[in-house]
């Protein structure tokens, strides 16, 4: 008799979530819960200016204050060849500053005492002399001439760009903008958004000299990355490294790339020879990590006057602070900008991309999406919907012209992506229905009636997901592959590692429904470990929606691997051939004899004790994935706005989204997944960005000046679901963590101009701040978040 | 007790002055000679070592340190331990019995009210003090209730129903 296999939590199964019973009890591991003996506490001193020179530092009065054990200055790290280090991005990032001050709030001293309260006394008495210099906080500044050189550390280094980087092929783009009929232009600013997870970044450093071995608990995404690097800027054997994530408290991509922190704390405990502790302030997190986006976008559609989409073109122009340090697949110079346009059938495209450095916190990390995405999918809906207007077509009917047809499946993307499953049709009709689409236009002349102005907006998208096949993706020359490791005990339980790295996604959950699935074995039978490189097998951690479509698919490889050996030991326990033997959920029997069969927990046990003669003990393996191909989830959004004309306050009447991501593993924590990344695309579209005034101030260094949204402002939401299973993941799975961050934001703007369409406003930056959406219905003319900034704007 | 920060300096630091307090924690008195400066959240995860509570923003925005306060949800972030004499406080660690969970509880793991879980034993002392006032809340009441606690996974609306779960069994447990 089969299983039942939802209630064996398999797939499919809304499997309450295991790793709810310690946080609910207030018995989550995050790093700060976490006490060594004899550990000392680490704080940062950080720049107050944005471009200066060091004259002097002075450290002698912190070292006078009680409880003071050491105090780290740029010149100490440069003595250890440590003042510098790598970026994912093959630049190079200051630890502690030596020469410059490049950003306001860069690590310039760190003061370890016996507890945080000294060390933040001791740091306030470090006076260091700047000489300040003009502040670059913008590429236009950047890139004028005559402007001064931000990296003159590095060789060779003239003006402040980073790079120049094109695709696509721009003699049939121009080709086909010599053929249209209409062309289409947009230019929008993707304003610098900071990912801000609940927990800062932090780390414990703990050097044992004894053996030689250094254990670090931190906050990375990425432990396995984090171990290389180690092992790469302090020389140390990678074998006497142990990177430990504990439970992290959200990271949406923030904690991904390695902070000067982390590698100060390592020193510290190296040099002091016991553990140090360093937890990052709010203020700390927000002016000096990894930011997402801050990207001018320029682009233009070629379009025939039935509607047809001929071509594309687009330039981008992105501000990468003052270090290199996208946290992206190497080869890829702004990430996976060019998978814009996917979702749509475009003969010709063409990207251009400019990178620049200004006085800016370095970061440009994948913020809730595969690496630049947001941009590309914000871009292209904001251009999609400024050409339906131009053309004169329904929004709605637009897109369905020119989407890619589901049996047009696999399709090469202009830009050389291959798509390869989709209903992008259903889905759209799903959310049109939803909406009430066709009742819309009655309802906004109603409420024009009562002074108020309704509009909708659409936002369709498929995103590229699950980084990716080493043909094509890298970081620093690693494979972008995953694993896992199951072992199944002699009583039929187990334990499950990955290289991934749970910040709230529920793998603990999640994997054990791959590993029910495939085994049989109940999911609660099955522990789930991840995060600690002694005892994880490697992996590239998780971002990018990159656990389901790569970790998980070697979840399933390595259960189906376990499973086939179990099937040899089945054979042996019926006493037939293994051609003889069938499976089915969590049992193999003889073919000829349904009846006569043995249990997957059976099998283990004889994995222990009652083995064929030559096979070797135990139960256990590995699976190393390497995805054929990117997975394209795909989602369509549907925001229906009112605007307040006399205030520019704009209320969110409903939100429909539409995902296909694919076979779902939990549909509850999917679901779960979706809402958040809706309120991030809410959030960014209307209060949330970071800015930074002439000097070089962070405008949005705490939640007083970075505003989130809470409960009260956050809409509610209308969840539809379209299952088109991906064809080459082992399961069918796309991965879902990031679609609505991607797509919703767009969905949210095209609400807004439609309702104030009427004025000739074609677009407003965002964030949609209600004196925007005013000013723009006042003047009737397009909103730029571009600077010259803004102040108390 | 002393509750110097993790209480492992290898020798004392200095003539620290310090004052003792007693404060009754989850029911039970606590005396301890903490520093006037020692905030009240740092006292509770060092000191206490009582974890639950978190420090997320250190400005009272995030609501991540959020304990009740002679039952009332306050910021432990922001005020100074030496405030808490005399006072009853409630943590997180004292929802729970031995043997069963507080509907509350219950409530976020049945409707997935958390992903990632930092700002779930505050979000969970937010609505335990709204329900002790507000038994059969709306769910604008509880947006409301719950405004000053930030969670970046869930969206909210998961948070929401699982206050609205937790009202419901509350009501029919005290019928």
């Amino acid at each position: 008799m089969a299983l039942d296999e939802i209630k064996i939590g398999g797939l499919g199964a809304s499997r309450r979530r295991v790793e709810d019973n310690r946080f609910i009890r207030g018995k989550g591991n995050y790093v700060d819960d976490i006490v060594l003996p004899g550990m000392l506490h680490m704080e940062l001193l950080r720049s107050p200016v944005a471009h200066a020179r060091i004259k002097s530092i002075d450290v002698s009065a912190a070292w006078e204050v009680p409880g003071v054990r050491l105090v780290l200055t740029g010149e100490m790290m440069a003595a250890r060849n440590l003042a510098w280090m790598p970026t994912l991005s093959y630049d190079t990032q200051a630890v502690l500053a030596t020469d410059k001050v490049r950003f306001q709030g860069q690590e310039v001293a760190a003061v370890i005492a016996d507890d945080p309260y000294i060390a933040k006394d001791a740091c306030q008495r470090i006076v260091v002399e700047y000489e300040q210099l003009p502040a670059i906080v913008n590429p236009l500044q950047a890139m004028a001439a005559g402007a001064e050189v931000i990296r003159d550390d590095k060789e060779n280094q003239e003006g402040n760009k980073v790079f120049d980087w094109e695709i696509g092929d721009k003699s049939a783009t121009d080709k086909a903008f010599a053929d249209a009929d209409v062309i289409s232009k947009m230019e929008c600013h993707y304003p610098r958004s900071h990912p801000s997870p609940m927990e800062t970044c932090g780390s414990i450093a703990d050097y044992n000299r004894a053996t030689g071995k250094l254990t670090v608990y931190m906050t990375s995404q990425a432990p396995h990355i984090v171990r290389a690097a180690v092992a790469m800027v302090a020389e140390l054997p990678e074998h006497m490294i142990r990177i430990v994530s504990p439970d992290l408290g959200g990271g949406f991509g923030n904690k991904v790339p390695i902070y000067p922190g982390y590698v100060v704390s390592i020193l510290a405990s190296i040099l002091l020879e016991c553990p140090v502790k360093w937890i990052e302030d709010k203020t700390g997190n927000l002016i000096s990590t990894g930011f997402g986006r801050d990207v001018y976008l320029q682009g233009e559609l070629a379009l025939r006057k039935d509607g047809k989409i001929l071509g594309m073109r687009m330039k981008t122009i992105s501000d990468h602070g003052a270090f290199y340090a996208d946290a992206q697949p190497s080869k890829f110079k702004i990430g996976l900008m060019h998978s814009t346009f996917a979702a749509y059938d475009i003969p010709a495209a063409h990207l251009f991309s400019t990178g620049y450095y200004t006085n800016k916190a370095p970061g440009g990390v994948a913020y809730r999406c595969s690496f630049r995405v947001t941009e590309a999918m914000f871009f292209q809906e904001r251009m999609i919907h400024g050409a339906a207007n131009d053309l004169g077509m329904d929004q709605a009917e637009f897109r369905r012209m020119n989407l890619v047809k589901d049996d047009m499946f696999p399709y090469r993307t202009a830009f050389g992506f291959l798509t390869d499953s989709g209903q992008y049709g259903k889905c759209l009709d799903i959310g049109m229905k939803a909406i009430g689409y066709d009742t819309f236009q009655a309802e906004k002349a109603e409420a024009r009636k009562r002074g108020k102005l309704l509009g909708l907006g659409i936002s369709t998208m498929t995103e590229p997901l699950g980084a990716g096949n080493s043909r094509e993706y890298d970081i620093l020359g690693i494979k972008m592959f995953d694993s896992a490791e199951l072992r199944i005990h002699m009583s039929g339980k187990g334990i499950l590692r990955t290289g991934a790295m749970n910040q709230g996604q529920g793998h603990q959950t999640t994997w054990a429904q791959i590993v029910a699935h495939e085994l049989g074995i109940p999911a609660e039978d099955i522990t789930v470990e991840e995060g600690d490189t002694d005892t994880a097998p490697f992996g590239m951690g998780t971002y990018a929606s990159r656990s389901t479509p790569v970790a998980g698919a070697a979840v399933a490889m390595v259960a189906r691997k376990v499973r086939a050996k179990a099937r040899k030991i089945a054979a042996h326990l019926l006493e037939v051939s293994e051609e003889d033997i069938e499976w089915e959920l969590g049992r193999f029997y003889v073919r000829s004899n349904k009846e006569r069969g043995v249990t997957i927990q059976d099998c283990a046990m004889a994995a222990y004790s009652n083995l064929p003669d030559g096979m070797e003990p135990g139960l256990e393996n590995n699976a190393y994935y390497d995805p054929p191909n990117l997975t394209w989830p795909f989602a369509a959004y549907f925001v229906k706005v009112e605007v307040d004309p006399e205030t520019g306050v704009w209320d969110v009447l409903k939100v429909v989204a539409v995902d296909d991501c694919g076979v779902r593993i939990n549909p509850m924590v999917v679901e779960g997944q979706i809402m958040g990344g809706l309120t991030e695309a809410y959030a960014m579209s209307s209060m949330q960005y970071q800015t930074y005034d002439e000097e070089g101030n962070c405008i949005g260094s705490n939640y007083m000046d970075y505003l989130l949204p809470t409960a009260w402002e956050t809409p509610g939401f209308e969840l539809y679901e379209v299952v088109t299973p991906c064809p080459h993941h082992p399961i069918g799975a796309k991965g879902v963590g990031e679609c609505a961050t991607v797509a919703g934001p767009a969905a949210f703007v095209n609400a807004v101009v439609d309702a104030v369409g009427h004025t000739g406003v074609r677009n407003i930056d965002m964030p949609m701040m209600p004196n925007r959406v005013y000013e723009a219905l006042q003047t009737g003319k397009d909103i730029s978040g571009m600077p010259p900034v803004k102040m108390g704007d | 007790m002393t509750s110097l920060y993790d209480e492992v300096a290898p020798t004392p630091a200095a003539d620290v002055p310090t004052r003792r307090i007693t404060l009754n924690v989850n029911g039970e008195d606590r005396t301890v000679d903490v520093e006037p400066r020692l905030l009240l959240a740092h006292l509770i995860r060092q000191g206490l070592k009582m974890t639950g509570t978190h420090t997320g923003c250190d400005t009272t925005n995030c609501g991540a340190c959020t304990i009740l306060f002679e039952g009332r949800p306050i910021k432990s972030c922001t005020m100074l331990a030496v405030q808490a004499d005399g006072h009853n406080i409630e943590t997180v660690e004292g929802m729970a019995s031995a043997s069963e969970l507080h509907p509350i509880q219950e409530g976020f793991k049945e409707e997935h009210g958390l992903h990632c879980g930092f700002c779930t034993p505050g979000m969970m002392l937010a609505a335990k003090a709204l329900l002790a006032e507000n038994p059969d809340p709306t769910e604008d009441e509880i947006r409301w209730a719950l405004s000053g606690n930030l969670c970046r996974c869930t969206g909210y609306q998961n948070i929401v129903k699982s206050v609205l779960w937790a009202a419901k069994k509350m009501r029919a447990e005290s019928n």
